[in-house]
């Protein structure tokens, strides 16, 4: 199925603005695995008749790595970069796939002249059913063992620990809580540059632990909310040779699945 | 010459007194040290942080046990602290009991009674304590982080406490027995000491001369025991019976994933995108040089970084939700906090014996916390969450990355793939920026 995707620039230049920008981050735009889960919220937005348009080639990384790695200069490259881009098209909202981006964008662009309203997938969703756009038919996933795992950058660096777990619940799925969640959540091992470097020596890989503990759970499905921890997960369970049983999925993609989207 | 005690007791204050505010006097030397940071926003906000977490202690109780020992021990503390108004007061004037005039005698012996049974149950909690950090094997109580003297300092600590209950019973049992002879007046119900302690004197027999001995000894020992511990604070982890206050209070507001941006690269980067910059232009004059980028030493971190270093209780709860150090990597954000105090306090004797700072030789990077450990964090922030004094060990290491990256182009080698990657392609991996919608083409 051929995805029709609106750029802001075809707004501009047809003289109107969408209601939300749909930032669409590194990972979603290049990553074969968070492609799935870019194009899952782009059909849900779709199928509720939310207008969105992407930046599309004039979208730039929003630094975040090269910040956590310690390259301020990098970063605020490319934070200018797009906050003027963003500021020329006088973008009022956005929402994004990814908690790095989403905390980046909400809390370190404001003090560069970007000021936003920037929402997490999972928060935007649930606004949506709040206004009764958005209803979920639960069904394909009644009394399925669901376990979340919590993003750092969404869960400890935002606070935001409700928003998935609403979402899960309106599947009609049985959410299953490990023990380190919430504010004591366990970090997939992806956060502050480590996606992109081997890590130092130790005794066990984070990701390894931290699929262990959801292992133990006997879930059906791993939830995650963000395409890195979603990599390191899905990275776990096939090193225990589980990816039969297990699936690993963002959010978005469960209930594009529950829709039959 | 009756007045002996009376002087003895005044000197004693005074120097105990004195000696603890040159202490502190020379902390807060030492963490102007760092660089200036505005924390005083909002300060309604912070009172209430200060009074719910240090005041109410409530980041204590995500673990139950430590928490209610803890809790003991510290009421025990507030408490007991009271019956010091009494000691002064009693030592300066040679009056004794002189609270029982104050209160009048139902009050006084429900006070003293007070009193007690607190001591007491602070005499079960330090030794819960002392068995918990010993005998079982807590991981974060027996890691490699503790290794010397901080451990030494744990059980020191716990030592005094005993001590000092141990004299204000002995104390207690010896003034109750001269009560009931009739040899002082009758003030205060002491029913720990009464009913435990005083037997033990009963049964060797002691004299009424020598029950007045151990009253007055158990009394100089207490009042002696409390100036010693309240000066020993300077060179413990138990500082943060003080310093947990400030440090709440300067505690960051901000949602965690808040990094702050610099200001001088700011301006570096908006000349770099402005057309009508000349690149060429000299420096105005009196131009201050570019700050350093980052952290390498304590000089270079900011005084709340500082504050944080010394409030540091070294209790591990940060490095054993750590997922590094869960994991077997050597960070440790506890060892972060201790290694910059040392640093710190390293610094400060410097200062003490140059009268200024004189190049040592030494860095906090390197010396003391070295890349390994920078590199394994991932910013998680269970480390700043998990802190019950709202310490933040991951601001440090972003400092110190920032160092290692700006200022030595030092980062690991994926790193800069990655970085170089951003910097061309506005991504973090190799590929074009003109393909970013190619996804919405494929299946």
């Amino acid at each position: 199925m051929d995805l029709h995707i609106k750029t802001m620039a075809e707004y501009a230049a047809e003289g109107k603005s969408p209601e939300v920008l749909f930032w669409v981050g590194c990972a979603g735009s290049f990553d074969d695995r968070a492609k799935k889960i870019t194009k899952a919220f782009a059909k849900i937005l779709n199928k509720v008749g939310v207008e969105f348009a992407v930046l599309g080639q004039e979208e730039s990384c929003t630094g975040d790595p090269a910040k956590r790695a310690g390259n301020e200069f990098i970063f605020q490259m490319m934070a200018l970069t797009n906050i003027e881009v963003l500021n020329a098209y006088e973008v009022k909202k956005i929402v994004t796939a990814c908690p790095h981006c989403f905390n980046t964008l909400k809390n370190e662009y404001p003090s560069l002249g970007g000021n936003y309203e920037v929402m997490h997938h999972t928060q935007l969703l649930q606004q949506l059913m709040e206004q009764g756009r958005l209803k979920i038919e639960g069904g394909a996933f009644k009394g399925k063992k669901i376990t979340f795992h919590d993003p750092c950058y969404l869960g400890r660096a935002n606070d935001e620990y409700e928003a998935p777990r609403v979402l899960l619940e309106k599947l009609d799925a049985e959410l299953v809580e490990m023990k380190r969640c919430k504010t004591n959540g366990l970090c997939c091992g992806a956060g502050g540059a480590q996606m992109f470097k081997e890590p130092e020596k130790g005794n066990k890989d984070i990701n390894i632990e931290r699929t262990e503990e959801a292992l133990a759970l006997n879930p059906k499905v791993v939830a995650t909310g963000c395409p890195f921890c979603n990599t390191m997960m899905t990275d776990g369970v096939k090193h225990f040779n589980k990816n039969e049983e297990v699936e690993v999925k963002d959010i978005v993609e469960l209930i594009a699945e529950a829709e039959d989207l | 010459m009756q007045y002996l005690d009376n002087i003895l007791f005044l000197v004693l204050l005074i120097a105990g007194f004195g000696l603890f505010f040159k202490s502190l006097k020379e902390i807060y030397r030492n963490i102007k040290l760092g660089r200036e940071i505005n924390r005083s926003d909002n300060p309604s906000e912070r009172w209430k942080t200060m009074a719910t977490v240090a005041l109410g202690q409530s980041k204590m109780k995500k673990r139950p046990v430590a928490a209610f020992l803890h809790m003991i021990v510290y009421v025990g503390f507030v408490i007991i602290n009271i019956e010091l108004i009494e000691i002064i007061v009693d030592g300066i004037f040679g009056t004794h009991r002189f609270l029982a005039s104050i209160f009048g005698d139902t009050l006084y012996g429900i006070f003293t009674a007070t009193l007690e049974v607190l001591a007491a149950l602070v005499v079960i909690a330090v030794v819960a304590f002392f068995i918990r950090r010993n005998g079982l094997k807590i991981p974060r109580l027996s890691s490699i982080d503790l290794k010397g003297w901080p451990k030494n300092d744990a059980n020191w600590i716990l030592v005094i406490e005993l001590c000092l209950m141990m004299a204000f019973f002995k104390m207690n049992a010896a003034d109750w027995l001269l009560q009931q002879s009739g040899a002082l007046a009758a003030h205060g119900s002491f029913p720990v000491s009464s009913n435990l302690i005083a037997p033990i004197f009963q049964s060797f027999g002691f004299s009424d001369g020598f029950l007045h001995f151990i009253e007055r000894g158990a009394w100089w020992f207490h009042f002696v025991g409390i100036l010693f511990f309240m000066n020993y604070l300077y060179y413990s982890k138990h500082l943060h019976i003080i310093f947990a206050f400030p440090n709440t209070w300067y505690a960051n507001l901000e949602k965690k994933g808040k990094f702050n941006n610099l200001e001088s690269v700011t301006q570096e980067i908006k000349l770099m995108m402005d057309p009508n910059a000349d690149p060429y232009a000299a420096q105005p004059e009196g131009a201050e040089p570019p700050a350093k980028f980052g952290a390498e030493d304590i000089f270079d971190l900011n005084q709340v970084q500082l504050l944080n270093a010394y409030s540091c209780t070294e209790c591990g709860r940060c490095t054993a939700v750590c997922p590094a150090n869960i994991t077997g990597r050597k960070l440790s954000p506890r060892k972060i906090m201790m290694s910059t105090r040392d640093r710190v306090e390293e610094v400060g004797k410097n200062i003490n014996k140059n009268g200024k700072f004189v190049d040592d030789g030494k860095k906090l990077l390197n010396d003391y916390i070295t890349k390994e450990e920078l590199w394994a964090c991932t910013s998680c922030n269970a480390c700043v969450e998990a802190c019950p004094v709202l310490i933040d060990p991951l601001s440090i290491i972003v400092e110190m990355r920032r160092f290692l990256v700006m200022e030595q182009s030092a980062a690991p080698q994926e790193l800069n793939m990655m970085m170089t990657n951003i910097e061309n392609n506005a991504a973090p991996w190799q590929y074009n920026q003109a393909d970013r919608l190619n996804w919405a083409n494929e299946n």
